[in-house]
């Protein structure tokens, strides 16, 4: 141990902890105080999901399956694959096809980016109804939680749709008709569907309608194959995220996880 | 927002407050609305850069009586069906949800690979979920004597339409159209 007394020379760590730039960028150093390691841990979500004091049944795998947070993982893998994907994938009509098939052929690990990215959204589908299925049999959807089940609902349907406009990408076959056929029942929508009811009495056609709004025309066209882009990478996943905080929140809100029957 | 001191006096129906306020909030709900309806607006653009939905077909003579012509199914997804007193044309788009049928020429029908609809040979559902039949196409003469197919207008058997000019093109391998 160096003499207190004695003055020692700053150490190279020390320079640079003390330099004007450093200093610029963090402003303070750490101060390991009891307040900031309890602020620390109070003040970080990822240690709040739960709340402070949670009953024993709620960590019990047998109770949740953590089916819901297994959800909640299975959405980031989506989101940080599909961000990667997003680096060579081009959504029009010349690239859109060849730039999967560049992914699953030529990029280094980018057939199991996608495949990732793919299977991840599949389970995040099965582990929803997972979910919903635990949720209705321990009776968690009963007040004070009957708000938390209809998000819970609306999550459902965005993930859906998230793997509907997923699904035209690859822009094959298999995507076209089946966007064909998704949007073609977009047609019957009540009021604003050229098939719908009330539509063609409310001089709905099919140029001006729900579908042309879906697909940015008449036909499943390049402008449908990038309408589905921005809704499948932008507009759904910021709602879904949206709501999964809320979803998230009003858990605690609403007293924790429920207990068993 | 309402200030009950100002507004209590009972000689004005809203305090200058509240009138301000209730100003600012309908102004605020119209930007909004406007907004809206131009994100709407936004959403529908003037020009569509799609395919033509009319084109030629060949000569009449090309075609053979009571044939169901495949020859434009691939380009055009449109049969040209040729009977003894003229023509029609069909439009192969499922009215189910809007898969491809396909004509089985020894079954003397239209299926749908899809959900399995089934369709006579004058379009007409006879089995499997399609609701109604298959929509048959403005069919004409152009200027030089081809004959002329428009997709956009359609003929649907349910709305009686399939008896109105230009469902149906009259012509007998005589000459006579």
């Amino acid at each position: 141990m160096p003499d207190p007394q004695k003055p020692t020379e700053p150490s190279a760590l020390d320079k640079i902890f003390t330099s004007t730039v450093w200093r610029s960028i963090f402003r303070h150093g750490y101060a390991d105080t009891p307040r900031n390691r309890v602020l620390q841990v109070s003040a970080n979500v990822w240690l709040h999901l739960h709340p402070s004091k949670i009953r024993r049944h709620g960590i019990r795998y047998r109770h949740t399956w953590c089916a819901g947070g297994l959800t909640f993982l299975l959405y980031l893998v989506t989101v940080v694959t599909g961000v990667i994907l997003m680096f060579y994938y081009r959504p029009t009509q010349e690239y859109a096809y060849f730039d999967i098939k560049y992914l699953d052929f030529d990029v280094p690990f980018g057939m199991l980016m996608r495949n990732m990215h793919r299977w991840a959204a599949h389970g995040m589908v099965i582990f929803i109804w997972l979910h919903m299925f635990r949720v209705f049999m321990t009776g968690s959807y009963k007040p004070p939680r009957e708000f938390n089940w209809v998000i819970g609902v609306t999550l459902l349907v965005l993930t859906l749709l998230m793997s509907f406009t997923g699904y035209l990408l690859p822009w094959d076959q298999l995507a076209i008709w089946a966007v064909t056929v998704g949007t073609n029942m977009a047609r019957a929508t009540p009021l604003i569907g050229h098939q719908g009811p009330f539509g063609p009495e409310l001089g709905v056609t099919p140029r001006y309608d729900m579908r042309a709004l879906l697909l940015g025309g008449t036909i499943v066209g390049p402008p449908a194959l990038m309408r589905f882009y921005v809704l499948h990478c932008i507009f759904i996943p910021i709602i879904v995220s949206i709501l999964m905080i809320l979803h998230f929140w009003r858990i605690r809100k609403d007293g924790g996880i429920s207990g068993p029957l | 927002m309402a200030n009950l001191q100002e507004g209590g006096s009972g000689e004005h129906i809203w305090s200058r407050r509240n009138l301000l306020s209730i100003t600012g909030w309908l102004a605020i709900l119209g930007a909004l609305q406007a907004g809206g309806i131009a994100m709407v607006a936004l959403l529908f653009p003037r020009v569509l850069f799609e395919p033509p939905t009319s084109f030629k077909a060949g000569q009449p003579t090309d075609f053979t009586v009571g044939e169901v012509s495949e020859k434009f199914m691939r380009s055009q997804r449109v049969w040209i069906v040729r009977e003894e007193t003229g023509f029609y044309a069909l439009l192969g788009i499922c009215t189910h949800l809007g898969c491809t049928p396909r004509w089985l020429g020894p079954e003397n029908k239209f299926k749908c690979p899809c959900h399995g609809s089934g369709f006579r040979k004058d379009g007409t559902n006879f089995e499997g979920p399609a609701p109604r039949p298959l929509e048959r196409i403005k069919i004409a003469r152009a200027d030089d004597g081809q004959v002329l197919i428009d997709k956009a207008v359609v003929f649907r058997k349910e709305l009686s339409e399939w008896g109105k000019p230009g469902s149906y093109l009259k012509f007998s391998a005589s000459g006579a159209a």
